[in-house]
């Protein structure tokens, strides 16, 4: 075994320097650092834009407050597909995917660092030029892209289409970038558990998180594939005068609505699972009490990622795809429900018995729950190739993927940053300003996304700049303004947490090694822990995690890296 | 929920929405199990001093019982609801009645160009009408509309009817509906199609049958 | 590297392969479908109208089976490469070395050839889907053997140094399973585009 794969042993030193330390840094705990500002900036952008979609949709034509000015229909569609496409790629991805995994994996599986630190270093800083570039199309003649985040051509693949000129392919370029930037970073995630756990760390010892993570790599990995081909073809299209994706060269527009979707699916696991981790880290802690179902909870994600693969066309069953196509397609994905709801069982029956405190992590993972179960089921609706004739492209599609991705990216992500923030920086956030921040979030949530479903049913289309050009619309206007009433709400809500996050930073109480009396391997370290992970050797593990109430200990939780007491019936 | 609906006026309509209502049924009660378990749990499973949960792992089949049993429930309402669903889907998009109208519509941005075949009932000849975003349809008839697509991908939406089909460039694609109601309703674009999207919209006018008829005389005098 | 280092840095690893290896193998895993997305959707459009028959008549069978027999014998001595370093001969181990990258050039060189007849006669990107897939496909490609040559250039360079093929010399076993995979994908492409 050489340097190359284990480059942060003991031997080596902390590294001095500014620049070595916070910026050129392979260290993991920085880069997770890295990572969440990343996406924490890009969260800000992104609520900004909803923002003004919002207000546009409420006031239409109007002058936009913190604009100045109205926007345009060509405005309008910019502002949507950067929203869409910031939201998924620059800001759920790298916080809960890159941030979070790169943060907790070695401290979880007891390793010094990921498996390729100097790899993981490249990742982030091609995420950062893929930043760039998207900040950069901002500013080029014809503006950003504008053919929605799904980028579908052939409206994407002209400018005389669609408007945005080299704003279209730096959004394609950026999307490549971001993409190579989590194949290395996946690649990490996927080997560093595999290869670098602590004596005693079986794989079926590992903290579910890490599980989530892994098997989104794995996804992410598998499934990009064929969107990175699509993304070369369009860049054809776009440069060159091909016609991959223009009937009238020959080509076939809906090859890229396979290509995109065959990806865009597990995508969405790449999102959800880390969140769903979160949650299974944050509430077995705060209930005192095992997970139930380990393994039957990792069998079920691996049965819902192989499903991801073979229900891509439930977006496509009005797109003129062969009619009978839809039922086979809209089989597999109703039957998604059936690990999904294994999950949501299991976590249920985690609380079940348990001795419950609601913390702001814990009030964020049971809010994030009760969402997710709220958003997995409208998706029934969306499933049904019958009743998605009608729905199809409306807000109802949108009031439903945001719940399931508001639920695991804000909700999840927000349990997960309260959680852990303490080991990151060294601090305890404020809970007071944290539980007013959750019913903040949780409350408004609810007011903008339980009525845009009823807006849905009402049948208003997606991505339309102004509603009032429909007469079928007029009785949803009310309700489109009070959404956009609460959106505000729920932006503002995020002030909260701005200010806890800084102020907590350097003002917080100082974080012991074990806040939350967690069990697993990052609470046995030191907040923050120093470079090298453990001062000393790093701890061996003698049992699964979540070790709370095993029979015959004395105390009532017992540490992964404590033997368990004799007799005491860890059944796994 | 069912309210916000915009009424029905289609033969199919009433199937999907019946799915509406049969899946809004199903998942309300998920709904309503589960939340109320999650809340049931916040409350009752507080935290107390002296309490000391059971150690429940979920690891072996006779604890595991508890989340596979609810499970079987799920796959049985999730397999109805796709035979349900199969049938509407098979009824509204798979083949269709023979059409006793049959009229092509082009989407192009931003307009529906509609062409009616004439007197003679054939595409191509002398006596084809090209009028933009007016499509005029006998009501209690069938009606068959060819989809195509001039530039980018288009989405022809009739709410009322609970009718949505892409229109793709290079692709002809089929659709049908027979109304019910006379009426005048709108037929939005329902995919991005650029910067005209929201706005692009024509009229269905559904006519009684006298109506239907003095239109025709008025497109076509003579014959 | 002793035991006692092992312990400090964690377990040294958890399965019997190297870390290097199980990266380079999910990154191949990626590859495949990215070229499985190409090919595929090549194999779609072509079943779906006459055939591409004609077209494929412009590319030459010969220079397309020199090609692939360059990259096949660069596979071969791609490696004696990873062999010598087992066997630690360092002379061997750089000549193979060198012998890969030349090969690899080689094969560019033919490619740029083509190319330039092809775009001569009219026959670009946009001229047919046959001519934006084989330009797409062979680009692609193209761009993964220079990325190849680029990864033994740097193998090469520090293993150029005294004692670099001792030091560096296990490299060779991962370049070496990127360039076979490089190989294995013209195996697939030099059939669609240039043969029936
Ligand atoms: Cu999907
Ligand atoms: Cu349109």
């Amino acid at each position: 075994m050489s340097g190359t794969t284990a480059a942060a042993g003991g031997h080596h030193g902390e590294p001095g320097g500014f620049l070595r330390k916070y910026v050129f840094s392979a260290d993991h705990k920085m880069i997770a650092r890295q990572y969440m500002f990343i996406s924490l900036f890009w969260a800000a952008v992104g609520g900004y834009f909803a923002y003004i979609i919002r207000w546009q949709l409420a006031h239409p034509e109007a002058d936009i407050p913190l604009f100045g000015r109205p926007i345009g229909p060509d405005e309008y569609n910019a502002f949507v597909t950067m929203h869409g496409t910031i939201m998924v790629f620059f800001v759920a991805m790298p916080l809960l995917l890159a941030s979070f995994g790169n943060f907790l994996i070695p401290l979880m599986i007891g390793a010094r660092d990921m498996a390729f630190p100097r790899l993981n270093m490249l990742s982030v800083w091609v995420l950062g030029a893929a930043s760039a570039l998207l900040l950069l199309s901002f500013f080029v003649e014809g503006g950003p892209a504008a053919g929605g985040w799904t980028g579908y051509p052939p409206l994407s693949a002209r400018t005389a289409y669609v408007g945005a000129d080299k704003g279209m392919d730096l959004w394609l370029l950026a999307l490549a970038l971001e993409f190579a930037s989590f194949l290395m970073g996946g690649i990490n995630f996927l080997v560093t558990p595999l290869n670098m756990r602590t004596r005693g760390m079986g794989l079926l010892r590992m903290p579910l998180f890490v599980w989530m993570v892994m098997i989104a790599s794995l996804l992410f990995l598998l499934s990009v594939g064929p969107l990175v081909a699509g993304a070369v073809m369009l860049l054809l299209d776009r440069n060159l005068g091909t016609s991959f994706f223009l009937a009238s060269g020959g080509g076939d527009p809906l090859l890229w609505q396979h290509l995109f979707w065959f990806f865009g699916h597990p995508e969405v696991y790449v999102i959800l699972l880390p969140g769903l981790g979160a949650m299974m880290e944050v509430m077995p802690t705060f209930s005192r009490k095992t997970i139930f179902g380990y393994r039957p909870i990792i069998v079920a994600v691996l049965v819902a990622g192989a499903l991801s693969f073979v229900v891509w066309a439930h977006h496509q069953y009005i797109s003129g795809l062969d009619p009978r196509l839809a039922t086979p397609f809209s089989v597999t994905t109703i039957l998604i429900s059936v690990p999904f709801a294994l999950i949501v069982f299991a976590l249920l029956a985690t609380l079940w018995g348990g001795s419950i405190r609601l913390a702001t992590p814990m009030w964020f993972a049971v809010g994030g729950l009760a969402v997710f179960i709220f958003g997995g089921l409208t998706g029934i609706f969306n499933g049904s190739a019958a009743v998605d004739i009608y729905i199809h492209d409306t807000y109802f599609v949108v009031a439903h993927f945001h719940s399931t991705f508001f639920s695991a990216l804000f909700l999840a992500g927000f349990a997960a940053i309260y959680y852990w923030y303490p080991k990151m920086f060294g601090r305890m956030m404020n809970e007071a300003l944290g539980q007013i921040h959750f019913w903040g979030t949780f409350l408004f949530f609810l007011a903008v996304f339980v009525p845009m479903h009823l807006v849905g049913v009402g049948g208003m289309m997606r991505r339309i700049a102004n509603p009032g050009q429909y007469e079928f619309l007029a009785p949803l206007s009310g309700l489109n303004r009070m959404i956009t009433m609460s959106a505000v709400l729920l932006l503002l809500s995020q002030f909260f947490f701005a200010f806890n996050f800084f102020w907590s930073m350097f003002r917080g109480r100082r974080a012991p090694d074990n806040p939350w009396e967690g069990t697993t391997l990052e609470w046995t370290t030191p907040s923050p822990p120093p470079h090298g992970n453990w001062p000393g050797e790093v701890p061996q593990v003698h049992h699964p995690p979540y070790g709370y109430g095993l029979p015959g200990a004395g105390e009532d939780w017992v540490p992964q890296h404590r033997p368990a007491p004799s007799g005491a019936g860890a059944g796994r | 929920m069912f309210a916000w609906l915009p009424e029905n006026v289609s033969t199919f309509g009433g199937d999907i929405d019946s799915i509406f209502r049969f899946i809004y049924y199903i998942v309300g009660f998920w709904f309503l199990a589960t939340q109320g378990f999650l809340i049931y749990c916040l409350i009752r499973f507080r935290r107390r001093p002296g309490r000391r949960p059971p150690y429940l792992h979920g690891n072996n089949l006779s604890q595991a019982a508890w989340i596979l049993l609810p499970l079987v429930i799920v796959l049985v309402l999730d397999l109805w609801i796709d035979f349900r669903s199969a049938d509407v889907w098979a009824k509204v998009k798979v083949g269709g009645p023979r059409p006793d109208v049959v009229i092509e519509v082009t989407g192009k941005q931003f307009n529906w160009i509609m062409t009616y075949p004439g007197p003679d009932g054939r595409f191509g000849t002398a006596d084809d009408k090209k009028v933009e975003n007016e499509l005029h349809v006998p009501v209690n008839k069938v009606v068959q509309v060819v989809l195509r697509g001039e530039d980018v991908i288009h989405s022809f939406f009739l709410p009322q009817l609970r009718l949505k089909q892409d229109v793709v460039p290079g692709r002809a694609i089929r659709a049908w509906f027979q109304a019910t109601k006379p009426g005048k309703y709108e037929i939005p674009c329902a995919e991005l199609c650029g910067f005209g999207h929201s706005g692009m919209k024509g009229w269905l006018h559904v006519h009684a049958e006298a109506q239907y008829k003095e239109w025709a005389r008025k497109m076509w005098p003579g014959s | 590297m002793s035991t006692a280092a092992h312990a400090s840095a964690g377990a040294a690893e958890s399965t019997p392969f190297p870390s290097a290896k199980l990266g380079i193998w999910w990154f191949l895993a990626s590859e495949i479908m990215v070229f499985g997305g190409l090919i595929v959707s090549y194999l779609l459009f072509r079943m779906a109208g006459p055939g591409w028959s004609a077209e494929l008549h412009h590319n030459s069978t010969l220079l397309g089976t020199v090609n692939t027999l360059i990259l096949l014998t660069s596979s071969f001595t791609m490696v004696e490469v990873h062999r010598a370093h087992g066997r630690g001969e360092e002379a061997k181990f750089r000549l193979h070395l060198a012998l890969t990258i030349l090969l690899g050039l080689v094969f560019l060189a033919i490619k740029g050839a083509e190319y330039t007849a092809h775009i001569r006669e009219g026959l670009v990107p946009a001229k047919s889907m046959f001519w934006a897939f084989y330009f797409g496909m062979t680009g692609l490609h193209g761009l993964h053997v220079l990325g190849g040559i680029v990864a033994n250039a740097c193998l090469y360079a520090v293993a150029a140094r005294p004692g670099g093929v001792a030091r560096y010399g296990h490299r060779a076993e991962m370049n070496g399973l990127y360039w076979h995979f490089v190989d294995v994908v013209w195996i697939f492409l030099f059939p669609l585009l240039y043969l029936g």
